[in-house]
């Protein structure tokens, strides 16, 4: 019970990286950033090898754009609330919150199928094109990262129900899925500037 | 175990509330900021990619600081450890790419 304690005394000042798991997780993340990183690399190579094909100008819409930002923007503040919840260790306001998260997750992912389903409908797919390859690589490996968080929320809304207390192990993954959560929504930010804002101008 | 956690709970909440407000408000801003740039035409191509890189940079600090609370807290050295060691890797992988690439495209003509 000693270890709990000293825990928890850390717990005032550094709420969120208090113990191993967490730390292991943010190292994870670190390297799950090298991949995004060196795909926007990618991306910044071939933005403008269009091999006489649509470019971004042509392709992109800006209402579903903003759309897609402001359901992945809420769905963080959502979880924040979900985490403050739990630091008070009240089970049902964090399984609610976690199940409107994960509703505005899904509409995320639900406009970026039906995006990429008109693209490749018209025969813009990720074949025509190197801008196209590089687009595709790299939103789709994002929202995939995005479709596993909704998988992840679903996991610990199972785990939760039913249960009374928020233990140790159980702070410890919902602050691993926070740090996932709102991980997605900053590569989401270097998306929408990098990707589909800078191709709009 | 759990009552450790409720109990330490108390401390930072209502601080906890406002920090995810003015981070989100924060985001709201810079976000719209940047689509209005875009949308908006008012500035030179050059001009809008630096205005929104500097909004997205101020952003993703914004995130980092009230989302992923990240902080100079001597508790968090290995975490910004680590961070720095990324962003540092990242640097040299993506203006060196970049800088090759350029490179190998104006002596091969290919623009």
């Amino acid at each position: 019970m000693a270890h709990d304690t000293t825990l928890a005394d850390a717990h005032g000042h550094d709420e969120h990286h208090e113990s191993p798991v967490v730390f292991g997780f943010w190292v994870y993340l670190m390297t799950d950033c090298i991949i995004f990183g060196t795909l926007f690399g990618v991306f910044a190579v071939l933005h403008n090898q269009f091999a006489g094909g649509p470019s971004g100008k042509d392709l992109f819409e800006m209402s579903t754009l903003g759309l897609e930002t402001a359901l992945l923007l809420i769905s963080s503040i959502t979880y924040g609330f979900g985490m403050i919840a739990a630091h008070k260790g009240k089970v049902n306001p964090v399984i609610l919150w976690l199940g409107v998260t994960f509703l505005l997750g899904l509409g995320f992912v639900g406009l970026e199928v039906s995006e990429f389903r008109g693209l490749i409908a018209e025969g813009n797919g990720p074949d025509r094109s190197a801008f196209l390859s590089a687009f595709f690589t790299l939103v789709s490996t994002h929202g995939l990262h995005v479709t596993c968080g909704l998988i992840w929320i679903v996991t610990l809304m199972v785990q939760l129900a039913g249960t009374t207390t928020i233990p140790e192990r159980m702070m410890n993954k919902l602050t691993c899925l926070s740090l996932f959560w709102h991980f997605l929504d900053i590569v989401w930010i270097c998306v929408f500037t990098y990707v589909y804002l800078a191709s709009m101008i | 175990m759990s009552t450790d956690h409720n109990a330490h709970g108390g401390s930072d909440h209502g601080s906890s509330y406002k920090s995810y407000a003015i981070g989100f408000v924060l985001a709201v801003i810079l976000t719209v900021a940047a689509f209005m740039i875009v949308s908006g035409h008012s500035f030179s191509p050059s001009g809008t990619i630096l205005a929104i890189s500097v909004l997205a940079i101020i952003q993703v600090i914004v995130h980092l600081h009230y989302f992923l609370h990240m902080s100079f807290a001597a508790g968090q050295k290995w975490n910004n450890g680590v961070f720095m060691f990324t962003v540092l890797f990242l640097f040299i992988m993506v203006v060196g790419t970049l800088f090759i690439m350029d490179n190998t495209a104006m002596h091969m003509m290919s623009r």
